[in-house]
């Protein structure tokens, strides 16, 4: 993986192919003016879930795959994203939107902090310590002497939102549209971070931190700030999920999540953008359709049990992790360079 | 006080099981590195396997031993199959593996067993040891059952030359290799001991927490704490580690912040050894060579 310095996202020239995407994410909702399916309303929320997921992912990828440090505890700074914002909105009457922002200090204050002593311990250690914190969250969040604010186990009942000024949208194509201008805001956000001066030093210390610090870079301040960061980013899904969702409860942040979003950085590609986006769509894919995909393991292999999605999702990284280490967008990367190769040649 | 010996003794049982998953992790730590998050699912499977063989008409102890050898040859095949590739894989590929075969171990026992709670047998019988109600027969045998297997690895460490070539692989892989000692076999055989070990732990805490799938996920996490408190790279203390985080578990529990918050604990604890002492109370610090 670390042969993966070269990532698409320091590449210049991607720029027209990622334009295409997102004006075609943002065209999905005009479908709904011209069909009356009745479960459009649902896709719309489906494409939500994809965009929040890639989000996480984008966290997730930032602080994973291009700083070399593993977290599986980011399940919990989704947690602390979405009570954050539905405390807000419940309690202090702040209106959805800014909870966004206040999520993502918030998130980065906790970040930073659980970085500072993520300074000492690599690789194996860090991913201990954040595996601990993932399963630690949910029980933190049904703690009694706090279920004043956080609902304890039943958790927060919140308003779904409406279009603002009268926009002729749906809920859900309106809070489609908010998720979709997030996303865009973030993954540009990413992409510039990730160009310049502070994006070298940040893969710098992925690749050789030894050799980054005897360049001058400050690697204790870069990774943390690499945390904060990558924590903030996944705190805004989670309050995007509580905002869009309508609902936050402690048992919907497991270590399950956490794995979830690796899932989803795996699958789409380790150190790649674009890949953030395959990833969070594979995994509600996965989700939705694993019901479908468990009936057609049971017709095609004769099983006698139902395949839950988990089996598929851990037989999927192991596989992954044989034959295509870096994930789909690894993959047409590959695919790319050997078309191109093929066409000058000729 | 009463109820200070009685969460003594319970910290004590429960520090028994930790000991044995922290055992097993240190196994595969001082071997190859590696910290193997499946751990507590291996060893949760491992049970169902057990209580499989007793729902069908197997006695206790035929199943306890059949589920020993099947871990054992369990865990030998997943190092052979799954981990062997990937021996020179970054951190973060075996990271995906261990995670993968968390979810694939859960989810299967799951699918076959269902998430319904079980319960399991005990060979102790549930009576009191003095007859005033301070510790069970339960809580002795748990703890008797983990001390004689520390000292039958001992034994197998110390005395056999099955032994002592482990503990050359682990400790200079390429001049045990020159030596002639099959150090990737090595390895596959600590695989093999962790998992049975791990499968003991299972049966021993499952009359006590009950069966089900994601029984083993709290009991991983004081494992690691007690393989950190002791030292991640030191057997012996892994288990003293062990049995200090089930004693200091209960205690905490009980008379500080109560029973809510005790994964919580479990979360402090780990953050603290690795902060504060990073080689653990019993461990060697090791200098890198740059």
């Amino acid at each position: 993986m670390a042969a993966m310095a070269q990532s698409w996202a320091t590449k210049a020239g991607i720029g027209k192919v990622a334009m295409f995407f997102w004006v075609l994410l943002a065209a999905l909702p005009l479908a709904g003016f011209v069909t009356d399916s009745p479960s459009f309303d649902y896709y719309m929320f489906m494409g939500q879930s994809m965009l929040i997921y890639a989000i996480a992912v984008l966290g997730l990828n930032l602080l994973i795959g291009f700083n070399g440090q593993i977290s599986l505890g980011h399940s919990a700074f989704f947690a602390v994203g979405a009570y954050t914002a539905a405390i807000l909105m419940n309690f202090g009457g702040v209106p959805y939107w800014l909870t966004l922002p206040i999520a993502a200090g918030v998130c980065f204050g906790a970040g930073f902090l659980f970085g500072f002593p993520a300074l000492k311990l690599e690789g194996h250690y860090l991913a201990l310590a954040t595996f601990t914190l993932a399963i630690a969250v949910p029980q933190l969040l049904k703690y009694k002497a706090i279920a004043g604010w956080t609902g304890g186990v039943g958790g927060l009942l919140l308003d779904k939102p409406d279009p603002p000024f009268g926009i002729p949208l749906s809920a859900d194509q309106y809070l489609y549209y908010l998720c979709l201008v997030v996303a865009m805001v973030v993954f540009w956000g990413v992409f510039n971070l990730l160009r310049g001066r502070s994006g070298r030093a940040i893969m710098a210390i992925r690749d050789h931190g030894m050799a980054a610090g005897t360049m001058g870079i400050d690697t204790g301040l870069y990774k943390t700030v690499t945390f904060g960061i990558s924590a903030g980013i996944t705190g805004v899904a989670g309050a995007l999920s509580a905002i869009t969702i309508a609902y936050v409860a402690p048992d919907s942040f497991t270590l399950q999540l956490s794995i979830s979003f690796l899932v989803g950085l795996v699958v789409g590609g380790i150190a790649s953008l674009p890949g953030c986006v395959i990833g969070g769509a594979f995994i509600v894919v996965v989700q939705n359709s694993s019901q479908s995909i468990s009936d057609w393991m049971k017709d095609t292999f004769s099983l006698r049990y139902d395949v839950p999605a988990w089996a598929i999702y851990g037989t999927l990284l192991l596989l992954l992790m044989f034959f295509l280490p870096n994930g789909i967008a690894g993959g047409l990367a590959v695919l790319r360079a050997r078309l191109g190769r093929g066409s000058r040649q000729s | 006080m009463d109820f200070f010996i009685q969460q003594i003794a319970a910290g004590l049982t429960n520090g028994a099981i930790y000991a044995c998953v922290a055992l097993g992790l240190v196994m595969i730590y001082v071997s190859t590195d590696h910290i193997n998050f499946a751990q507590g699912e291996m060893a949760m499977f491992a049970t169902y396997l057990a209580w499989a063989m007793i729902d069908a008409g197997v006695s206790y102890w035929v199943a306890f031993g059949a589920t020993i050898l099947i871990a054992f040859a369990s865990g030998l095949f997943i190092q052979r199959v799954i981990l062997k590739p990937l021996e020179t894989a970054p951190v973060l590929a075996l990271v995906v593996c261990f995670i993968a075969l968390l979810s694939i171990f859960n989810a299967l026992a799951g699918m076959i067993w269902s998430f319904t709670i079980k319960q399991f047998p005990s060979p102790f019988p549930q009576r009191d040891v003095f007859g005033n109600g301070l510790v069970s027969v339960q809580q002795i045998g748990v703890v008797t059952v983990t001390l004689l297997m520390l000292c039958l690895l001992t034994v197998f460490f110390r005395f056999t030359t099955l032994g002592l070539a482990m503990r050359a692989a682990a400790q200079n892989a390429t001049s045990a290799r020159l030596m002639g000692v099959r150090v990737s076999w090595m390895l596959a055989l600590g695989w093999g001991l962790a998992s049975a070990i791990g499968a003991i732990a299972g049966m021993l805490v499952a009359p006590i927490v009950f069966l089900d799938p994601n029984m083993m996920t709290g009991i991983l996490v004081y494992g690691f704490a007690g393989a950190l408190v002791g030292g991640i790279a030191n057997p012996l203390g892994a288990v003293a580690g062990g049995f200090i985080v089930g004693v200091l578990e209960n205690l905490v529990g009980s008379y500080i912040i109560g029973n809510e918050l005790k994964l919580s604990f479990a979360l402090i604890m780990v953050v603290g050894v690795l902060l504060l002492k990073p080689a653990g109370i019993f461990g060697r610090v090791i200098v890198k060579r740059v």
